[in-house]
């Protein structure tokens, strides 16, 4: 699993550390908890902690291993609002589940029903949209098309008999870092009581990263 | 991009594409070069054929394959089967296709080819059509309730077909199994080069109607019922069962039906190119509407002959596809009815669509109904052998 792209190191380190109640953290409380996890982690792990930690000179953290099954959640979230509400997370150093890619997209009017379905098809289990409040839209209107097209979306989801929980529609502004961990951790966790999507492709099936965007590298050609 | 490699002698030969007497019959009868003067089956034809390159993957995903220059062909060339192989061979590597509504449709395909599946699909069914589970006629529903779920701008409705069609079996005294577990028949996936995928499909279906003991399968979508037809047996061998369109069903057991007296309003019929020229269903249709007493205006071109809707498996959409719809939409108002009837459900999206065309405001809107749903509106109450079996209960 890899953390968000786009965060800055502290933020990746953080995002690094085990899942707990979302709270804005000062750089001091960070550090304590860094060190009270290494304290709780089984003695091998604890000893490989220690190890990596000196070996790059920082306080890095091991994750603990996670029991069970880890969703695959593809989140996208708008330019303007939500993918900035992801940076101040981060910059805020707020731990939360990093078991999600996000996308950045202009707006979360564009955010077709296709995009959702070709990540179900490409294996996702959960699709978070996220774009600004109403009202505050960049563009005045797009999350109003945002709402038209999760609907059609949900609809055609309904049919086909995916469960209503694997996909979820929210508004977090640039501001909302700790909604945005919040509802990232809130939805990570209604996805694993869920467990794997059944329209998955088998994992030997799954395309591979570059395979998966030929078509799309081939449009930007 | 441009494709180099050169098509196969194989390819060509089943094509029966060495018999191509470049007389340009194909070009001069195909809907899209006639405004995308860029585009030409003939050349396409004759380049192949000289060792030069494939088509680009745009000009393979430009073809309607509505099979108008095969049926004009003196020698019999097959355009469409070759760009088809063409597709299949070329799919993943340089053919994509620019596929219309953002893929859509092909993921929603492609997610029905999932083992465990646990469809809703047939919330559309009312209470006064009767269905059944197990049984020896079937009814295949298609994706008419994902197209409306779909293309709810459009204000399509493709589910009053379908039961449109249920409710003319139902007085034909037929209780159809409408199986809630069917899959995509996968009629774009095979058009559009996914033919694992599609493989997929065509057995799961074979294989879930063939556990509710079905002996017979009738379909309302042409496409459905040309793919089962012409296609699945390629997959899975000869069928376990027999294949119809309601058309057919309806046509040849007419008599049995009461419809109203009334003086029927007039409306064209919009051949599908699946049901037409693939099927080769051109005169079932018409009797059903004779039959039920609605009046038949023709178009300039109808038939064998008819103008595609230019959507072809949602891969390509672009304006000459457009100029394509509204020369139909035209043609059917020319007619001086006020009804675009179809048996299509593709044909009826793509119509609609082009009637939304805002430049042009009411020179090319219609009404459009489904054939089913056009005949079945007429049905009075109940059919003679409903009420003969009825009496005999008592």
């Amino acid at each position: 699993m890899t953390p968000p792209k786009g965060k800055s190191a502290a933020a990746e380190a953080e995002t690094k550390a085990p899942a707990k109640k979302a709270k804005a953290r000062k750089k001091g409380a960070a550090t304590a908890s860094a060190k009270a996890t290494a304290q709780k982690a089984p003695p091998a792990r604890r000893a490989r902690a220690k190890k990596a930690a000196s070996a790059q000179g920082t306080r890095r953290v091991e994750k603990p291993a996670r029991e069970g099954f880890i969703p695959r959640i593809v989140v996208f979230a708008c330019n303007w609002c939500s993918y900035a509400g992801a940076d101040t997370a981060g910059v805020s150093r707020i731990q939360y589940s990093p078991h999600f890619r996000i996308i950045r997209v202009m707006c979360s009017g564009r955010v077709h029903p296709a995009f959702i379905l070709r990540a179900f098809e490409l294996g996702a289990d959960g699709v978070l949209v996220s774009g600004c409040h109403f009202g505050d839209c960049h563009y005045i209107f797009g999350n109003e098309r945002a709402v038209e097209q999760f609907e059609k979306t949900k609809a055609l989801l309904k049919i086909l008999g995916v469960e209503e929980g694997r996909i979820r529609l929210e508004w977090i502004s640039a501001a909302e870092g700790v909604k945005f961990a919040r509802v990232i951790d809130e939805f990570v966790e209604q996805v694993r009581a869920l467990g794997p999507s059944k329209l998955a492709p088998p994992e030997r099936e799954l395309p591979q990263k570059a395979e998966a965007f030929a078509d799309v590298a081939a449009l930007a050609k | 991009m441009e494709a180099t490699t050169p098509v196969d002698a194989r390819t060509l030969r089943e094509a029966n594409a060495f018999l191509c007497l470049e007389c340009g019959k194909c070009t001069s009868s195909c809907v899209v070069a006639r405004y995308n003067r860029s585009y030409s089956p003939r050349r396409l034809i004759s380049q192949a054929l000289g060792g030069g390159r494939l088509p680009t993957a745009n000009e393979l995903s430009i073809c309607l394959t509505c099979m108008a220059c095969d049926e004009r062909c003196p020698s019999g060339v097959h355009f469409v089967d070759l760009i088809r192989e063409l597709r299949r061979a070329t799919y993943g590597a340089e053919f994509a296709g620019n596929c219309s509504h953002g893929g859509a449709m092909q993921s929603l395909m492609k997610l029905m080819t999932a083992d465990e599946l646990n469809q809703e699909r047939l919330g559309w069914v009312t209470e006064d059509l009767k269905i059944t589970d197990q049984g020896e006629v079937a009814f295949f529903a298609g994706c008419a309730p994902y197209f409306d779920a779909f293309f709810t701008e459009l204000e399509v409705d493709t589910l009053a077909g379908v039961k449109g069609a249920v409710k003319m079996l139902n007085a034909l005294g037929l209780e159809p199994v409408l199986a809630p577990d069917e899959r995509c028949c996968g009629h774009d996936l095979l058009w559009g080069g996914d033919v694992a995928n599609f493989e997929r499909l065509a057995r799961k279906n074979v294989e879930l109607l063939k556990a509710r003991g079905v002996k017979a399968v009738i379909f309302n979508c042409p496409e459905c019922y040309y793919t089962f037809k012409a296609d699945y047996a390629k997959v899975v061998g000869t069928l376990p069962f027999k294949v119809k369109h309601i058309s057919e069903v309806v046509a040849e057991r007419a008599g049995e039906l009461n419809f109203v007296d009334d003086e029927g309003e007039k409306v064209t019929f919009q051949d599908p190119c699946r049901l037409a020229r693939f099927a080769g269903v051109v005169e079932a249709p018409r009797q059903v509407l004779a039959a039920a007493g609605v009046e038949l205006a023709e178009m300039a071109r109808s038939g064998k002959g008819a103008v595609c809707c230019a959507g072809n498996g949602w891969l390509n959409c672009d304006r000459f596809s457009k100029e394509v719809q509204l020369e139909r939409l035209r043609e059917a108002r020319a007619t001086g009815a006020a009804t675009l009837v179809t048996a299509c459900p593709k044909c009826e999206i793509h119509l609609r669509c082009a009637m939304n065309d805002p430049n042009l405001g009411d020179e090319i809107k219609m009404e459009m109904r489904d054939l089913t749903s056009a005949v079945a509106s007429r049905l009075n109450g109940e059919s003679k052998e409903v009420k003969a079996s009825s009496t005999e209960e008592k």
